[in-house]
């Protein structure tokens, strides 16, 4: 028998993973990031394939939210320092090998780029609103002449973000069930998946459901791959990765990661989206907001599951 | 300069001292702690072997926790030391999870803290807390490039190991064994 | 990695104010280079000490900011206690000090309308003037012999003298006949003298040290742990005789893992092996020893064959451990240890030690046992102490006389009346000890102070023993006060100085006042001419040639041995002992004297029941018995003991690490609270191992309350000693419940 023990005590919320230094709070600064970023990505995309007027809900509508989700991601992000004060020391440099870093100044990019995107197509909301002064109806216009730049930012910067939600951890060496290349693609599927999702949920159009539908269907089947690959890829790597993995395979995370992410989250909404395409009708806030909550719980347990993970020694 | 410190298992005996003193000397809130003991028993009785170690931040050469800051709070200081800046540490603990050997804590100011090799003692002529205080005498402190200085003496004579050398972090922290 | 799962504790009122020690204050003291002294002088203000929470009274330096918030302590670089390393204890001992647990007035039991007895809270003069009047009583009803004093630790010297004042000489402490007793009787009856503390074993040179169950490196009595980790520095052998896979037997070259209770026919074993293989000091022992003949014959059929039947330890392994340490001769130490009241043969057993260390010739020899030495300080003049009637011993005619210190359990005993006996134990004066803890079977040490018509209880804690009192005086740690100078045997001679480094919190008081205060109510004012203890300390360093303030500045002095001192034997020379026979006794003569056995033997003891298991206790580092159990710096090192498990057993009984389990011993008392399970191989599947001092009662003591179970509630068969009335507490056994039995403990 091996026994491996800590004999002085050590036992602190800051000191030990299995307490987590990271709570919900960096999960869900991770879910919204990732749902922007899959707003922002469809909402340049069509724009840019001209399907401005096709796809409403896409380009004009979901958009619009985007600003609010960035701002409360930040506010979880800002609730999960713990040294507030000093909290614009994250602007007084840049890191370009830390991962914080490059999400602080993407999100300092990229949120008031959708405040213009928001603000421009704010009308899809309220359609009697007007903006009651003139410089700012000035700058709407200036903006409007730039809307195509923004349309790339937007479609490259939603990437960005999307993988940076995942890179973040997948960044943590230390973390073996972080530290896997596929958590930036499989966060930024499952991102784009949320934002199809939502962008479903807001769309009156029958085309832009039945294209949203399929692109959702077809995410789902992204992530699901993802999955498998990332626990074949842990089994085939090292003794602590092999034990990371376990966490999802027989440990303590297994069933909520079975049930909640997997079935409840991908299978179960997938199934229901088929059902439409066959116009079978389902309430189609059902299928979101399992997709939604899919997506969030994929985060919080693989958040919370690395946190448990770490290297033998 | 590089400051390591080696630490004898053969003659460490799990008893904390190294965990009290530099709580004392640091002022290390009561709960919380920049170093700790392992003790790993394997075998069956009575073919049994038991290896005790004092741990801590190992110093690293590669550190990920200085990577990972995206502030610049953690910086390597003199001698290859690994600091953290309270001023400049936002808290995000990105540094705590990037840390193999979980070697840092939240301090409950809000910045994160860890063994600093008791520099404040160093630069001082004098020997770190822990080091100082061992009852067994099994911790060896000093600078690589010294050859004379009681690690790098104590290295060229015994086997040595380094912990997690395959997270590749580089720790200047040595187990005789 | 598993690490024991443990709520996070929040201190804030703790005094461990924003100011960091190392960091603000050191930068105040400029770029310039320091030495270490200089250094620490400009940090802060440091008073002199020694250590108190163990009874190594290591030296040490108290550092205190500049608002006089005590920081640190940190050992005395001169002491040979500590060469200038605290143990885990010593440098947690501020923990002692900032518990805010700790008793803070006196308190005099009071019995309510309802019946319902309570402490109130009373000044000091109360509670002093109150406990003279019952000590009037006593000494005017039953005569003044009939109070005893409990004491360990300091103190004791101002609180004995107090009672030799008022006319007893009942003065026991349970490091005697609980712990090392046996150990110095059997020393007393080889050597002629005793070992004392610290041990004057010369660890620091040895070529073989042998530890016979003594766990250094969890037993951290500070100097040999340092002298033993030199020892491995220097390759020495080091032999571990333990049931356990204790951390010594982990750094040890052999590990022999005895079967329990059978230490005596190893011991008798390796003799044999020794003499027949010519493997002894012959030199020595023809000079030096008498009896060797009759233990030649003694031992001729105690085989190492012979003895693999009895202790499971391999024949080879006796000889060659046997050779072993008479390669290391004279430079070996079969090792003392110190506790060692375990079957009640104990005395028998030390006797084979002391046997072995004189056939291998390591008596007074380098690498072997020095001979210590002590600078005496006199005592401060007062007139004779009255002639008691009456001491403890005539409770036990012709019993123990081998006993050359008084018996805590003996006074424990006489103090239940019997019908033998014409006065019983009146009063009890409790210094720093907690009986309830301390003494084994529970039961026995509550029965007698039913009888008490006075228990008064100086502690520093909530203890359980000062729930029973009628008075309990609240001392100031020893940080906040003075003591007496701290002399003792060591290969230098050296004295070392306590004095307060902070006021006494709350209304704590030194115990030297105390016993001064109480001396002059009980109208002794003629022992007590002094103002205070500085006149005493000055006027006694005077004597040996330094001061208060020359102490105050050194800390530590050291002293010059006097002329023809010596640390060992010089080749050759004749040496007289303090034997009857003038020599090292192989054949203890007065043991035969009494009617003892002059040679010891093996004899067999209990075995666990089916369905139980031997518990077997020790020490953890970084605890001290249950003194430090509510020390807020050591509970966060280790804030509960654990019952360790073998893995076999715990598969029969399906537990599982960290589980929680009551224990119930052979006598049906259960623990009165449950235990963590730790599974390891570290233990034998015969036996439990848990560390002594937890399972606090006393809700009062907010870290150490209901955290882990008591051993002394589950030692309730005592094996006495017949030479010297030890009370061996390792015939015990345990076995498991997994859900609270309904019968409860003894606390
Ligand atoms: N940290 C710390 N250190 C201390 C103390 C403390 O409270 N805390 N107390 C001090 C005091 S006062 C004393 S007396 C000493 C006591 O320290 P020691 O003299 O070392 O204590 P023992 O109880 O003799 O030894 C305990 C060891 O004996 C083993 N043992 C049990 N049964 C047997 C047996 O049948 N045969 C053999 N060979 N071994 C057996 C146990 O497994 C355990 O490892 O410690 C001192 N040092
Ligand atoms: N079951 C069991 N019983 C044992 C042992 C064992 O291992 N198991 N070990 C035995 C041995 S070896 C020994 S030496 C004895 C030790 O027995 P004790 O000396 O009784 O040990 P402690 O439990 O530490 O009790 C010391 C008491 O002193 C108090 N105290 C601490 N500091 C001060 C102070 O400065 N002033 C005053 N007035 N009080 C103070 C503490 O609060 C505590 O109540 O126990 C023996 N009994
Ligand atoms: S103080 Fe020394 S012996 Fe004790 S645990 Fe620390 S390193 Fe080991
Ligand atoms: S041990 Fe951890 S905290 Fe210390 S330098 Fe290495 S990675 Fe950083
Ligand atoms: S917690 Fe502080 S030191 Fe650590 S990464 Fe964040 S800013 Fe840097
Ligand atoms: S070197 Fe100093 S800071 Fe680091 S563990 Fe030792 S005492 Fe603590
Ligand atoms: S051995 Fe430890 S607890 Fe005992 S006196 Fe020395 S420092 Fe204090
Ligand atoms: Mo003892």
């Amino acid at each position: 028998m091996r026994e491996e023990i800590i004999i002085s005590g050590r036992m602190n919320l800051g000191v030990d993973p299995v307490l987590h230094a990271w709570g919900w709070e960096i999960s869900v600064y991770l879910f919204l990031g990732g749902l922007a970023a899959g707003l922002l990505f469809f909402a340049g995309a069509y724009y840019l394939l001209g399907k401005g007027d096709n796809y409403p809900a896409a380009v004009k509508k979901a958009p619009v939210l985007v600003p609010i989700f960035l701002v409360l991601g930040l506010a979880a992000l800002f609730l999960d320092l713990h040294h507030k004060p000093y909290f614009w020391r994250l602007y007084t440099n840049i890191k370009f090998q830390s991962p914080m870093s490059w999400g602080a100044w993407t999100l300092m990019i990229i949120t008031p780029l959708s405040m213009v995107w928001a603000a421009l197509h704010i009308r899809e909301w309220f359609p009697k609103w007007d903006w009651k002064f003139q410089w700012i109806r000035d700058l709407e216009d200036f903006f409007s002449e730039y809307k195509k730049h923004m349309a790339w930012a937007m479609v490259l910067l939603g990437v960005i973000l999307g993988i940076y939600t995942g890179i973040l951890l997948s960044a943590f060496n230390a973390r073996p069930l972080w530290n896997t290349s596929i958590l930036g693609p499989l966060f930024l599927a499952s991102g784009l998946s949320a934002g199809s999702a939502l962008i479903l949920l807001l769309s009156k159009n029958e085309r832009e459901r039945i294209i949203f539908t399929r692109i959702d269907l077809i995410l789902i089947g992204i992530e699901l791959f993802l999955i498998i690959h990332m626990l074949m890829g842990f089994q085939a790597s090292t003794q602590a990765q092999i034990d990371a993995s376990h966490i999802f395979l027989g440990g303590d995370l297994t069933a909520p990661f079975w049930i909640f992410v997997v079935v409840l989250g991908m299978l179960v909404p997938a199934a229901l989206e088929v059902m439409e395409l066959r116009h079978i009708k389902v309430p189609v806030i059902i299928p979101v907001i399992l997709v939604l909550l899919g997506s969030f719980m994929l985060r919080w347990l693989i958040c919370n599951a690395g946190q448990l993970s770490r290297y033998l020694y | 300069m590089r400051y390591a410190m080696a630490i004898d298992t053969k003659k460490c005996v799990g008893c904390s001292d190294c965990v009290v003193a530099c709580q004392t000397e640091n002022d290390v809130p009561i709960g919380y702690c920049r170093d700790w003991i392992v003790e790993v028993t394997d075998g069956t009785y009575p073919q049994l072997e038991t290896e005790i170690r004092s741990e801590r931040c190992n110093q690293c050469d590669n550190s990920p926790c200085v990577r990972c800051c995206p502030t610049g709070a953690s910086h390597y200081s003199e001698g290859g030391i690994v600091l953290v800046t309270p001023e400049k540490c936002i808290g995000c603990a990105a540094c705590i999870q990037s840390c193999p050997y979980d070697a840092r804590y939240t301090h409950p100011k809000g910045y994160v803290d860890k063994c600093t090799f008791c520099i404040h003692r160093v630069k001082k002529g004098m020997e770190p807390s822990c080091v100082a205080v061992c009852p067994t005498k099994c911790m060896y402190f000093g600078d690589l490039d010294d050859p004379n200085s009681a690690v790098s003496k104590v290295l060229k004579t015994r086997k040595y190991k380094v912990l997690a050398p395959e997270a590749g972090t580089k720790p200047n922290v040595y187990y005789l064994i | 990695m598993k690490t024991s799962r443990r709520d996070f504790i929040r201190i804030s009122a703790l005094g461990l104010g924003a100011l960091s020690i190392g960091g603000s204050s050191i930068k105040a003291a400029g770029k310039t280079l320091f030495s270490k002294d200089q250094l620490n002088k400009l940090m802060m203000k440091r008073t002199s000490t020694y250590c108190e929470v163990c009874f190594w009274k290591c030296a040490g330096w108290v550092y205190s900011d500049n608002d006089g918030n005590i920081k640190k302590v940190i050992g005395h670089p001169d002491d040979p206690h500590c060469n200038g390393r605290l143990c885990p204890r010593g440098t947690g001992g501020v923990g002692m000090y900032n518990d805010e647990d700790r008793l803070k007035t006196p308190l005099i039991r009071v019995t309510g309308e309802d019946g319902k007895q309570t402490f109130r809270e009373a000044s000091w003069d109360e509670a002093l003037s109150f406990i003279a009047e019952k000590m009037k009583k006593i000494a005017a009803e039953h005569g003044p012999e009939c109070v005893a004093l409990f004491t360990h630790g300091s103190g004791g010297k101002f609180w004995g003298h107090l009672l030799k004042a008022y006319g007893s000489n009942n003065i026991s402490a349970p490091s005697y006949a609980q712990c090392r007793g046996p150990r110095e009787v059997a020393w007393i009856g080889t050597f002629g003298e005793e070992l004392g503390s610290p041990e004057p074993t010369d660890i620091r040179d040895t070529q073989c040290l042998v530890l016979i169950g003594s766990h250094i490196g969890e037993n951290m009595h500070n100097g040999q742990i340092q002298e033993m980790s030199d020892a491995i520095d220097k390759k020495a052998t080091i032999i571990t005789v333990d049931p356990r896979f204790s951390t010594a037997a982990s750094h040890s070259k052999y590990w022999l893992p005895i079967k329990p209770a059978t230490d005596i026919a190893l011991l008798l074993s390796w003799m044999h092996v020794l003499i027949n293989e010519g493997w002894y000091d012959k030199d020595y022992v023809a000079k030096y020893t008498y009896g060797f003949d009759q233990l030649k014959e003694h031992v001729k059929d105690f085989t190492p064959e012979w003895a693999y039947g009895i202790t499971t330890i391999q024949p080879d392994v006796i000889r060659k451990t046997a050779r072993e340490m008479f390669n290391a001769a004279p430079s070996v130490i079969v090792h003392p240890g110190r506790h060692v009241t375990w079957y009640g043969d104990d005395t028998q057993r030390l006797r084979c030690v002391a046997i072995l260390n004189a056939l291998l010739g390591s008596w007074g020899r380098r690498g072997g046992f020095y001979l210590g030495i002590e600078t005496t300080i006199p005592g401060f003049p007062h007139p004779e102490y009255p002639k008691p009637k009456k001491t403890w011993r005539d409770a036990f005619p012709g019993q123990f006389v081998l006993a050359d210190l008084a018996l805590a359990n003996g006074i424990c005993d006489a103090t239940i009346p019997a019908a033998s006996r014409d006065c019983s134990f009146k009063g009890w004066i409790v210094n720093g000890t907690n009986l309830i803890f301390t003494l084994p079977d529970i039961r026995n040490t509550k029965k007698a102070i039913e009888n008490l018509e006075l228990l008064v209880v100086i502690d520093t804690m909530p203890m359980e023993i000062t729930g029973y009192a009628d008075v309990v005086l609240p001392e100031c740690t020893y940080l906040e006060r003075y003591d007496e100078i701290r002399t003792s045997k060591h290969r230098i001679p050296t004295i070392a100085l306590r004095e307060p480094a902070a006021d006494p919190k709350w209304d704590s008081k030194p115990g030297w006042w105390m016993a001064k205060e109480l001396g002059h109510k009980l109208g002794l004012d003629e022992y007590f001419k002094y103002k205070d203890i500085e006149e005493v300390l000055e006027w006694q360093l005077n004597k040996v040639g330094s001061s208060l303030d020359e102490m105050k500045r050194l800390g530590v002095k050291k002293m010059k041995p006097e002329d023809g001192q010596l640390l060992y034997f010089e080749p050759g020379a004749d040496i007289e002992f303090s034997t009857a026979s003038g020599k090292i006794e192989l054949y203890a003569t007065s043991f035969s004297d009494e009617g003892f056995d002059p040679l010891p033997k093996y004899t067999p003891h209990p075995e666990p029941p089916q369905g139980f298991y031997r518990l077997n206790y020790g020490r953890a580092p970084m605890h001290t018995f249950s003194r430090t159990a509510n020390n807020p710096n050591l509970t966060d090192l280790m804030d509960e003991n654990t019952v360790w498990v073998n893995p076999k057993v715990a598969k029969v009984w399906g537990l599982s690490n960290e589980q929680y389990v009551w224990l119930e011993n052979q006598d049906g008392i259960v623990s009165s609270f449950p235990i963590k399970v730790r599974i390891t191989e570290r233990i034998r599947w015969d036996s439990v191992y848990m560390v002594h001092g937890f399972g606090h009662k006393n809700e009062k003591l907010t870290r150490a309350h209901g955290r882990g179970a008591s051993d002394s509630e589950l030692i309730t068969t005592v094996m006495v000693d017949p030479i010297m009335g030890g009370t061996g507490m390792r015939g015990n056994f345990v076995t498991f419940h997994t859900e609270k039995p309904a019968k409860g403990g003894l606390l």
